[in-house]
């Protein structure tokens, strides 16, 4: 049952019934890309508040072209790997299935209220943590309180429009 | 070399390296790149209760993720401390915009009035910190994504709900940055 609802939250339904546990060899990958991931957040600076107002207030291209290439070069290879359908090394079928639309409140709603912490934390979950490695511990603060949020809102979720 | 150690890189190196984190997690383990599923997963691991949507197995479905996070706290620790700090290279008129508000160190990667221990004691501190992410907590829940999950990975595969939220974090963000922020930083 729990599982339903994950796979409906995630939009990943046969990750949710039936993922196979994942080998420690492949925990090692994902670990030694998140360590790409945090080196690539810092170097490109992504993850500063001055960035991320320099964006807000339109007074750079920089921050508007590190997400459109970021989006153009990951649609290319979307594309790319659906048409080759490629098996991941795991051996799996890739796909990427759909988000579930529904009223569309929840992304409108939920989506405003993570643009608000954006600009106010000046970092999205991603950078959030790769700060605290880059030194600017306060955002353990953050962090928590982030979680704290993520707990409040599967405690009102039934209560909530989606 | 050193330059790509230490220095920034300009937009069209950083945007498509992180446009491939997409391909290359679908590629290794048929995953789908986003970060925010790692906090529903750490409320899952810590303190579930009697939330159903906290009662699941994240081992088998979060595991990879949250590895995937740690790397990126070990990634930036290993960025800093191979680069130093620098300051941000904002352009002159943003450091002339938030010098207006108030905000006049520059020196780190994010304001010292703003984020550190001390300054979560003044109200723009707080508000900053801990509302600005407790937002990120309960938004990116709700909107079932964040930049990685929605802003990237959605609105390469063309989801319209993707761009539904992303519409949303510009409408939030310009809301803080211009209803906000002025009288936040300068209030305080």
């Amino acid at each position: 049952m729990t599982q339903t609802a994950f796979s409906q939250f995630q939009g990943r339904g046969a990750e949710g019934t039936d993922a196979p546990a994942v080998r420690p060899v492949f925990l090692a990958i994902y670990f030694i890309l998140g360590i790409a991931f945090g080196f690539v957040l810092t170097r490109s600076e992504v993850l500063s508040w001055f960035r991320i107002q320099e964006m807000f207030h339109f007074q750079s291209f920089r921050m508007y072209g590190i997400i459109g290439s970021a989006v153009v070069t990951a649609a290319i290879s979307l594309a790319v790997l659906k048409r080759l359908r490629l098996k991941s090394a795991t051996g799996e079928i890739i796909s990427v299935p759909p988000k579930q639309l529904g009223s569309g409140i929840r992304y409108a709603a939920g989506g405003t209220i993570f643009g608000l912490g954006w600009a106010l934390t000046g970092a999205c979950p991603g950078p959030l943590v790769a700060l605290i490695g880059n030194g600017v511990s306060v955002m353990i603060a953050a962090l928590i309180s982030a979680l704290f949020g993520t707990w409040i809102y599967g405690w009102i979720r039934p209560r909530l429009p989606h | 070399m050193g330059h790509w150690v230490n220095g920034e890189w300009p937009w069209y190196v950083a945007g498509p390296l992180i446009g491939l984190f997409v391909p290359a997690l679908l590629i290794v383990g048929n995953k789908m790149f986003g970060i925010s599923g790692n906090l529903r997963h750490l409320c899952a691991a810590i303190a579930p209760g009697k939330v159903e949507h906290f009662r699941y197995d994240w081992r088998r479905t979060g595991l990879w993720n949250l590895l995937f996070l740690a790397g990126v706290l070990v990634g930036g620790f290993l960025a800093f401390h191979f680069g130093g700090s620098h300051g941000i290279a904002i352009s002159p008129e943003t450091k002339a915009t938030l010098a207006r508000l108030g905000i006049h160190d520059f020196s780190g990667v994010a304001p010292r009035e703003l984020f550190t221990w001390n300054a979560l004691l003044t109200l723009r501190g707080f508000v900053s910190v801990v509302i600005g992410g407790f937002l990120v907590g309960f938004g990116t829940a709700y909107a079932g994504g964040c930049t990685s999950g929605h802003a990237i990975s959605g609105l390469a595969d063309f989801q319209l709900p993707s761009l539904i939220a992303v519409a949303g974090f510009f409408a939030g963000g310009l809301a803080a940055t211009y209803l906000i922020l002025p009288f936040l930083i300068g209030g305080s």
